[in-house]
C-alpha cells in the first residue's frame, strides 16, 4: 500500500494540469516499511523527451542523483516515481514496463482533456514481464 | 584491481541486501560481468536479452559517466567506485 497525504496528491495533479497536453514526472521521496510505503515529499522534474513530450517522459540520470540527494538530506529515500498518460487510461504501456526496475512505485495518473483523473500506483515484478496494481491509501496528513 | 560497486536501492533485493560490493576487476566489463555472475538475478535488470547495457541503465567510475569515456571497455585502477543509476523513462502507447 502507498500512502500519499491529500495535499501531495494535488500538487501532482497540478503538475499534470500545467503540463498538458504533454506528459509531466517528478520522484516520490519517503519510507519504505516494507509492505507500505509512506510519500513524504516531491521532486517535480522537467521531461526531457523534447522530441514526443505528449507520450513520452524521460528523467536524465543526473536529474535522478539529485533526486536521490535530496531524499538522503532529509532522511528520506527515492522509493519512486510519477507520470501523467495524457488522455489515456491510468495504466502502464508495453514502453513503461521495458523502461522500469522493482521495487519502485510508479504512480501513473490520466489527465483528461487537461483536468486530471484516475490515479494508480504500479511495481514490476522481479521477473520483469508485468506490473502489479499498489493500492493508494489517500490520507489527509502525513504521519512522521 | 580493487574496486568497489554501488548497487542502487532497488536492486538490492537482488545482491544479497548490500548496498556495495567490492571485487576485482580491470575493466568496467569484467566488473560488471563479476558481479551479475555473483548475483545472477542482477543480470536481467541491468542487460537487455541481446546482452547490451539496458538503455537505461547509466555507468558512472568516480562520477564519470563511461559512455564518455571507453563505455564498457573503461578501465579500472585501484580503489575506483562504479555507481549504477537509472534514467527514468515511460509513457502512453
Amino acid at each position: 500500500m502507498l500512502r500519499v497525504g491529500e495535499a501531495l496528491i494535488e500538487k501532482i495533479h497540478e503538475h499534470g494540469a500545467r503540463d498538458y497536453p504533454n506528459e509531466c514526472c517528478g520522484a516520490l521521496l519517503g519510507n519504505d516499511e516494507g509492505a507500505n510505503r509512506t510519500v513524504l515529499g516531491l521532486v517535480p522534474l522537467v521531461n526531457q523527451r523534447n522530441d514526443s513530450p505528449r507520450n513520452r517522459f524521460s528523467i536524465t540520470a543526473d536529474d535522478v542523483r539529485l533526486a536521490e540527494k535530496e531524499a538522503s538530506a532529509k532522511g528520506w529515500e527515492l522509493i519512486g516515481w510519477y507520470h501523467s498518460h495524457p488522455d489515456s487510461p491510468a495504466r502502464p504501456s508495453e514502453f513503461d514496463r521495458e523502461h522500469a526496475w522493482p521495487w519502485y512505485s510508479y504512480i501513473i495518473f490520466q489527465v483528461e482533456k487537461g483536468e486530471p483523473r484516475e490515479m494508480r500506483s504500479w511495481r514490476l515484478d522481479d521477473d520483469r514481464v508485468k506490473y502489479q496494481e499498489e493500492g493508494i491509501e489517500f490520507i489527509s496528513s502525513v504521519p512522521r | 584491481m580493487g574496486v568497489k560497486v554501488i548497487i542502487p536501492t532497488p536492486l538490492r533485493q537482488f545482491a544479497g541486501k548490500r548496498e556495495s560490493v567490492d571485487l576485482e576487476a580491470n575493466t568496467v566489463a569484467e566488473a560488471l560481468g563479476s558481479l551479475t555472475s555473483q548475483f545472477g538475478e542482477l543480470k536481467k535488470h541491468l542487460y537487455s536479452d541481446d546482452g547490451r547495457l539496458r538503455s537505461f541503465v547509466n555507468v558512472y567510475v568516480n562520477d564519470e559517466d563511461i559512455r564518455y569515456l571507453q563505455k564498457e571497455k573503461t578501465t579500472l585502477q585501484q580503489g575506483d567506485t562504479i555507481s549504477i543509476v537509472p534514467s527514468i523513462a515511460g509513457g502512453t502507447e
